[in-house]
This record gives C-alpha cells, structure tokens and sequence, in this order.
C-alpha cells in the first residue's frame, strides 16, 4: 500500500530514519535495500544536525527510484519560503509524496556555526504552506496544475518543556494539515504518556498517525551522546547507568530500545513507530519480531 | 540546442494594493517613521521589541516571538533544555516558555495556539500601531488559508 494510503487507512505503520550520505550511491543502495523489508516509508534528512550533506530532494528522489517511499524531511533553518516550495514541488515532480515540516536544529547545533540562520518560516507555517501546495497553489496564490499529491506530515517533541503546553502544539500542526506525526525519542516515558493521554482525549489521534520515535544504540555512549549534544533530548542519567553498568551493555540497550517500543505501542492513540538504528546488523528485524510487529510490504 | 522560449513567470496574482501615499500611514514617510520611533521607544525597553512591524504581543503573553532566535511565531521549538533555556542561547530563558507562563494569566489566552501568519519582511522597522489601524498588519499572501 502507498505509505499515503496506508496513514489514511488507520493500519499500523513503521517508518525508518535513512542513514545521511553524501556521495556514496552504493552505500544509498545498500541502505535502501536493508530498509526496504521492513519500513513503510524512510525518512530523508535535511542537513541534519546543521551539518550538510547530500540534499532532501536529491535523495528523496533516488529513494523514489528504487521503489522505497520517501518521507521527505522539510527544514526551515537553512532556506526560505521560496525555496522551500520549490524543493516540495520538484521533489513531487519525481513522485516524492510525503513531506515531513520541521522547524529545525539551529545551526549553531552543527560544524557551521558561522552560517547565517534563515527561518523565514517556522515549522507550522511551513505544513501550512505545503498543503496549499497540496491545494494546487503556492503561498503568493499562484495556481499549481496540476496540485502535486502530498501528505504532509510533522515532528513534536514530547520530551521538552513546556510539557504541558506540547499537546497543543502538535494540535496547532494538525489544524494547519500535518495528518501523521513523528514524535522526538523521549526518554521519559512518564511524558510520553501524558503527552499521548492528551492528544488522544483532545481527539487528536484519529486526525493524525502519532509514531513515536524509538533508536537504537550500541550502549551508554551513544546515549550520552544524545543527552549531551542533540538539542531538545534528555536521557536520565539512571538511564544511562543502567546501560553502561550492565552486564553486557549492548544487550542492555537493545533492551531499552524493546522496552521503550512496548510502552510506546501500549499508549492510547500511537499508530506506530519511528525507528532510527544506530546499531546495523539484524537488530530492527528482531525489535519487530520481539514486537509481534509482521510486516506485509506490498512497496 | 535551442535555449526555447523565454518563459512567462505564470499568471501573477494581482499586487498588494499599494498602500495609500499618506504622509502617516504609508511606511517610508517621515511621519510613519516618526510614529515608528516613537513605539521604538515605548515597547522597546519594555518588551524588547524588535519593529517587525506586525505585532502580535496580545497572542504571545506580551513576549516579543521575534527576541527568540529562530524568530519564530509559532514557537516553542522542539529544542528547549531541561531547565528552560534556550536551545540556541544558554544564557537565556526559552523566549518560548517566557511567552507560555504569561499568557496563562492573561484573559485572551486561548489566542496564544492560534496559528500566526508568516512575516512580512517589507514591514521591518515600519510602525505596527499604524499598521493596525490601516490593516496591512493583517494583509496575507492569497495563499495563506489558515
Ligand atoms: S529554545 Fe525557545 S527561544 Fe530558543 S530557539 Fe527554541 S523557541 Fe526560540
């Protein structure tokens, strides 16, 4: 089923982050292949982290080539309303349907520093814009024909303050048109509940697929990692104890990962996961399959 | 190869209206200027306003959106720290958070969620109290369909 379908259908959905390349295409491929058993649809970066790297569109487009549903991630820090159209609408000329509009890390989070910040939009008003795209005109008014097929989408992060404020923001995108929503790793999971306990009693979760986002690490660095040095996420540091002191810590975080999933799925209103791997090898294949998640890809 | 024909841009959406050439309300004028250091000096030292000339303090907790920055209008952002300060600048409180606790107490809050229109880039420095009155505050693309 197209991954559009699919969001509208109801059915459970598991989509992937793709791993950045820059100019290596038997590495894409490679990536693509791995991926394409088990995700619905990837998730391609726009300079993620503020560092550049291969486009969104040029990506996006490749992954369309090989038969994977791109989700095109959609950044305001880095262009301007002009261009952020004109990256939508290409990307949908080569069949890339769905967008995901972010706000995004400023880009003092990455290794240009110096760069000049633009958020000539912000991410609301950048769904807003990408469903009048959808409606077949651009922001000035001018008529697109024909209106490019998009399913816009959006990111909320459960896990920064102020928390209690986030469920009406994640209402706010809904309004403005995102209909699924990639939720931030949260390493709480007391918040992702209350986040989760809201939206669905705002009524929020039958107009849009909330997938938490669930990654997975070797061990307590690239938990640390995170804490440290990604904007807006905070591990605890029993957390990251507890990976670190166990007995064998890759196998304790593959089991945080497993627990996280559980809760995550047992949440009123969650249509599936995000999953971003950090650790390769078999360890999605078997995060589902300890999910009693079957996979029945028709891509 | 032929380089084609040189393309039209499109069907152009008619202009903004252009504003009426009065000495105060049109922006550029020295009475419009005037107005606008005037409000410099009145909301800059209390709110730390940054004259984009569309306010929209009432919906924000009477927190300028434009001191955060990212300049955002729909904030908060999804990197606000653990403790409230700001993702960009450590040194301070998420502008964000600041604007959240304060509309909570004001009487209008439900505006705060509502979702505000890009800016107009061509009103910066221009005074917003003029255009309020004139509207061109609340002039939208005819793409803008909230
Ligand atoms: S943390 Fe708050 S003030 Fe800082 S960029 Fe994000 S929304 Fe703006």
């Amino acid at each position: 089923m197209r991954f559009d379908e699919l969001v509208r259908s109801g059915g459970p959905v598991v989509t992937a982050e793709f791993p950045v390349v820059d100019t290596d295409m038997a590495a894409l491929v490679r990536h693509a292949d791995r991926l394409r058993g088990w995700a619905d649809a990837v998730n391609v970066t726009d300079n993620t982290a503020a560092h550049a790297h291969a486009s969104n569109v040029a990506v996006a487009v490749a992954l369309r080539g090989l038969g994977l549903e791109p989700i095109m991630q959609v950044a305001c820090r880095d262009k301007n309303r002009l261009a952020l159209q004109a990256d939508i609408v290409g990307a949908a000329l080569h069949g890339v349907r769905a967008v995901c509009c972010l706000t995004g890390d400023d880009v003092t989070a990455g290794d240009e520093p110096q760069a000049r910040r633009v958020f000539d939009l912000d991410g609301p008003q950048l769904i807003r814009v990408a469903c009048a795209l959808a409606e077949g005109r651009y922001l000035s008014g001018r008529a697109i024909d024909p209106a490019p097929e998009l399913l816009v989408g959006a990111v909320e992060n459960p896990g920064a303050p102020p928390y209690s404020h986030r469920v009406d923001r994640a209402a706010k995108k809904i309004r403005a048109g995102a209909r699924f929503l990639q939720l931030q790793i949260c390493y709480h999971p007391d918040r992702l509940a209350a986040f989760m306990a809201g939206a669905a009693r705002a009524g929020l979760t039958s107009r849009a697929a909330f997938l938490p986002t669930i990654c997975l690490v070797k061990g307590a660095g690239g938990l640390r990692f995170m804490n440290e040095k990604v904007p807006g996420i905070s591990v605890p540091a029993e957390t990251i104890d507890r990976v670190e002191k166990a007995a064998d810590p890759s196998r304790a975080a593959y089991e945080l990962a497993l627990a996280q999933a559980g809760h995550a799925l047992s949440l009123p209103g969650v249509r599936g996961l995000h999953l971003v791997d950090f650790r390769g090898g078999d360890a999605v294949p078997r995060l589902l399959s300890d999910l009693r998640i079957s996979r029945r890809l028709t891509a | 190869m032929s380089q084609g024909p040189v393309t039209s841009p499109g069907p152009v959406t008619s202009p903004d209206p252009v504003t009426s050439p009065d000495p105060v309300t049109s922006p550029g004028t020295a009475g419009h200027r005037a107005v606008a250091a005037v409000e410099h000096a009145v909301k800059g030292p209390v709110f730390d306003c940054r004259m984009c000339g569309q306010c929209v303090l009432h919906s924000t907790g009477m927190t300028c959106p434009m001191t955060c920055p990212k300049t955002l209008r729909n904030g908060p952002c999804g990197g606000v720290r653990e403790d409230g300060r700001c993702e960009v600048d450590p040194s301070m409180r998420c502008v964000w958070l600041r604007a959240f606790e304060r509309s909570r107490r004001l009487p209008w809050r439900g505006h705060f969620t509502d979702l505000r229109p890009p800016v107009d880039n061509r009103l910066a420095g221009s005074s917003s109290w003029i255009n309020l009155l004139t509207g061109r505050d609340r002039r939208t693309p005819p793409g803008w369909q909230p």
